[in-house]
Parts: C-alpha cells; structure tokens; sequence
C-alpha cells in the first residue's frame, strides 16, 4: 500500500493538471483568468457559452472516457490473468459501436440528438444478455473470452454490412468518422447520458480489488480463500458494459489506453491488481485528457480524431515495452 | 472435515466412488494413490469447489466461513503477476480483511515467512524466483491463512530434499498445534515418514485408511501400484522405499 499511495496522487496531480489544459485550449483564444472566471461565475456571454457548453463537457468527457477506459483494462487483466486482454475483449464495445452505427444509418441520431448514445447502450445492454447466456453464471475465463470474440466477430459483420449497403455515402463518411472515437463538439447532454452510468461501472468495478488479487494465485486457490468467483464475473461483466459502453455511446471507439495504461503503471503499483485498479483510472484519464488536447494542438483545422491519436501514440509506445521486456526475458 | 460417502461424477464415470473419512485434530494425512486415483478431485470436492454428491462438511460452509477454517494449496503452482513476495504471502489474510492489513495479520505473514526459510524474501518479485522458493512462497501463503486445516495438493512436488523436508517439519509442526494437514503425496518414502496416517485411493475408492506401516502393505502395494518395497524402522522413523515393478 505504501507504494500504490505517492504513485496515485503523481498521478492525481497529472490529471488535475490536464483537465485544467483541456478547459483552457482551444480555437477561441480565451485569456485564462478571463475563461476561469467565466467558467466559475457565468459572468460574460459568448466567453461562458464556449466554458460551460463546449470546453467543459469536452473534458469530463475525457476524464470518464479515460478513467473507464484504464479501469476495465485493469480489471480484465487482473480477472483473466493476462496482460493483453483489454476491456473490448467481452465485445462490449463492438455492439455498442453497432448500435451507435445503426442511428447513423437510419437517420434517428440525425433526427434526435440522444438517439446515437442511446442505441449504443442499447447495443452494450445486449452484449451483456448475450454473453451472460453464453458465458453462464459458472462458465470460467475461457467461454468468456471466446463468448466476446465470437460477439465482437458478429457485431463487427454487423457494422461491415451496413457500411456496405448503404446508399447513403453521408451516412457511410459519418460512421467511418464517428468509429474512429472523437471527444469534439460534445454536450451537457452526453455528460448527463453517459456520466451516470460509466460513475456506476467505475464504482462497481473499484469493488472487484480483493477478488482480483486473490485470482493471482489461480481459480481454485481464490475460491479457497473465500472469493465468489460468480459474483467477480458478474462484477466485472456487468461494470465493463456499464462503464465501456456508456464511454463507446459518448466518445465512440477509443483503442489502446485500456491496454496500454494498465501495463506501463503495473511495475509501478508492484503488480497487485487492487492497487493497479485506480491508478489505471487516473493514468487512463491521464492519457485520454492529454491526447484530447494534443489533438486540439497539433491539428486546429484538421479534426484530427482522438481515437487516431492515442493508437498512433499507443502502438508505438507499445512496441517498445515489448522490446524491453524482450531484453529483460532474454 | 467430515467426508460422506463423497461421490464425484466426469460423465458417467465416478471419479471419487463413495469415500467417507474423518480428519481428526493433531493429525498429518498423507493422500496417496496412482495418478488418476482421484486424489485431487477428492480434495477439490471436499471444499465445494466440484459438484458432487454425498456430504463434505467444508463444502456445506459459508464461503468466508471455510476461507477462515481451511487453507488449500492447488497442485498448479500459478503466480500471475510479479508481485513481491511479502504482498502474495499477505493474499493468505484475505479471508480476515476488512480494510488494510493489521498488526496481526501483519505478524502471521512474518511467520509464515519465516517458517518456510523466506526471510529476507520479502522485496523479490515472486515470479523471479526458481520453482522451489515459489512453491515455499506458495505454502507460506497457506500458512499465512491461519486455518485449523490445510489441504495442499502434491506440496512437496518438484522441491529438493531441503525444502522437501522442510515442508513436511512444517506440517507435521502444524498438526501437531492441534490442526491438521491432508496433503496429497506421491512420494511414499515422505509419506511413510512423516504422516500420522495414510489413506490409499484406487480408482476413486478409499482402498485403506490407517498407519503408514499397516496402509503400505504388500496387498495394496502390489493391488494399487503394482510395485514392491522396502520397509524398516529406523532411529529416523520408519522408512519405505519401492524397489522393483512387479511382473
């Protein structure tokens, strides 16, 4: 515990720092006590619409998006003892991405501005059925990852045959956009539709610490040791689609930080999956938060897409942890 | 822990057939039988961690109420993450926990520690070390449960004759507190010199249960292992050793 305590507030203090840059860059060129005061005390029009209307929602946004996003990558890791499960595995995002591509090609999201985050936690909500059913109550960690598998496989043909039956190239430019996950011109509204549920899922998952590290040692051991494995699963299945699904219907698909952001902190919480649960938190909001202003740095008049950035950063980085752990093993 | 007429079923096929036992304070139960005997679904079984039939008075427990009861120690030797070794021996007080570690369980991690030769193990990573020290890491665990028993399937597996002795002074040290051990063995030599009593699974039924000496006749060796031995009362206690295969 000693360890896990300075590591959280460094990162603590990061994410404080980020959000405040996310409140603070943008297109309109705001003076910094002119935008706080703004965002405070709702004192000056068009300066108050930008803070509270665009800026703001941008960045809670981003530190949900992020901290779910750490949080189940921690957590699949830690429940299927593998360092490359991320928190798309039980398909989750697949079918809440097939939702969300649905409105878009009916013309519901154009037509009502929730349908889109609406049909996407439609979608996660029938992952959930689907891999309860296939993964039962007393099914172990192998039927739930081919059950995932087998629903991202479906969700995805799903997604593919719209994209290719649609007459509509509108439609078709704006899916292949939306995909690509984005935190740009959202809302209030998103915050208070996706905001409940991914707070949910991130306090139902920060409870699954002490089973997961139980689970280092193995099923049968866990149980020994008085852990439920049923109720970790449903746990862990039913926070990644509370949490991941709600990130999906407001930000679209962000890769990579649910996979990456657990692996580089583990060394530094000493490996336990209890401890590595809400620094993944921080360190995903972390790197959710910094990409999103990157994006509005590097490219102001490109809409570079969020999504792009953190696997485009991601990957590479990556790849260079497998190359040190490859000099280590060696 | 109280075994009735305990029946596991693969299929059709009984993979333990109706075994009954009483494990009684004080003593070390040594489970020996071939491989595929049964003597790990047994053990699995009597925890409740296997559907079965038949009673086990573990298995009827409250999961955290047998978590504070009983300890087990799988036959896989799984160490997921790189965790020191101070924080897995600590996942034995995970059954006590309400919020961070205390004093006392604190105090039966260092002693958990020490009676395994683990001092100074504390800061190593436990997936860095070899077999042997993970598989003491491993039973310090265990120990660490504070249970009234411990069920450890092939412990001792694997470990040079040190820390294969070792082990065995551990649970004979913690049976003879009043607890109990059942640990299955394959080594009979081990068995024979270090348990109070014996129980001999064939094809899933209990074929003899008593005395090491009475347990490893020439009946059952020759019945169950189709093998036949040596067997001598030495200053050491007695000592066993299979000498030939029989024909």
């Amino acid at each position: 515990m000693t360890r896990a305590v300075p590591v959280n507030l460094t990162l603590g203090a990061l994410v404080s720092a980020l959000f405040a840059a996310s409140l603070l860059v943008g297109p309109a060129a705001l003076g910094l006590g002119e935008s706080l005061r703004a965002l405070l005390t709702g004192q000056g029009d068009a300066v108050v619409l930008i803070m509270r209307e665009i800026r703001l929602p941008r960045a809670v946004l981003g530190l949900l998006v992020g901290a779910v996003l750490g949080l189940s990558g921690a957590a699949m890791q830690g429940y299927l003892r593998n360092p490359l499960a991320e928190p798309g595995l039980i398909g989750v995002s697949a079918t809440a991405a097939l939702g969300a591509v649905l409105a878009l090609q009916t013309g519901l999201a154009a037509a009502f501005a929730l349908a889109l985050p609406i049909a996407a936690l439609a979608g996660a909500a029938v992952s959930v059925l689907l891999i309860l059913g296939l993964a039962g109550p007393r099914g172990g960690a192998l039927a739930l990852i081919l059950a995932g598998i087998a629903i991202s496989a479906m969700a995805g043909a799903g997604t593919s045959l719209v994209l290719n039956l649609s007459r509509n190239p509108f439609a078709v430019t704006e899916i292949v956009y939306w995909m690509m996950g984005s935190l740009a011109d959202r809302s209030m509204l998103h915050v208070w539709l996706g905001g409940p549920f991914m707070l949910a899922g991130i306090a139902l998952l920060l409870t699954l610490g002490r089973g997961l590290d139980a689970l280092t040692l193995g099923e049968d051991a866990a149980q020994a040791m008085g852990v439920r494995m049923g109720r970790l699963r449903w746990g862990l299945i039913l926070g990644t689609a509370l949490a991941v699904g709600a990130s999906v219907s407001v930000a679209g698909a962000v890769g990579f930080v649910g996979l990456v952001v657990p692996h580089v902190l583990r060394p530094w919480v000493g490996a336990m999956p209890s401890r590595l649960l809400p620094a993944s938190a921080l360190g995903g909001a972390a790197m959710v938060l910094a990409a999103d202003v990157a994006v509005r740095l590097v490219a102001p008049d490109q809409d570079l897409k969020l999504g792009v950035l953190t696997a485009l950063v991601g990957a590479p980085f990556f790849l260079h942890l497998i190359w040190q752990l490859r000099r280590v093993e060696a | 822990m109280q075994l009735t007429n305990l029946r596991v079923r693969r299929g059709q096929r009984p993979v333990v057939d109706g075994v009954s036992l009483t494990v009684n304070p004080g003593e070390f139960i040594g489970l020996i039988g071939p491989n595929g005997a049964g003597k790990t679904t047994l053990l699995r079984a009597a925890l409740g961690l296997l559907p079965h039939e038949g009673q086990s008075s573990l298995a009827l427990m409250p999961a955290i109420k047998r978590a504070r009861a009983v300890a087990f120690l799988p036959q896989g030797r799984e160490i997921a993450w790189p965790v020191r070794v101070a924080d897995l021996v600590a996942l034995g007080r995970v059954p006590y926990l309400t919020r961070g570690l205390s004093g006392q369980d604190r105090a039966a991690v260092e002693l958990a520690l020490d009676s395994m030769g683990l001092a100074g193990f504390h800061d190593r990573a436990a997936t860095a070390l070899s077999g042997g020290e993970q598989a003491r890491v491993l039973i310090a665990r265990a120990l660490a449960q504070d249970t009234n028993l411990l069920l450890a399937d092939e412990p001792v597996a694997g470990l040079d004759p040190e820390a294969q002795l070792r082990c065995m002074r551990v649970f004979a040290d913690f049976a003879a507190q009043g607890r109990a051990v059942v640990a299955a063995i394959h080594d009979l030599g081990l068995a024979a010199r270090h348990c109070t009593r014996l129980i001999l699974l064939h094809q899933g039924r209990l074929v003899a249960d008593g005395p090491p000496r009475e347990v490893l006749s020439p009946t059952h060796l020759a019945e169950v292992f189709h093998v036949r031995g040596y067997q001598a009362e030495t200053p050491d206690g007695l000592v066993f050793q299979p000498t030939a295969l029989l024909p």
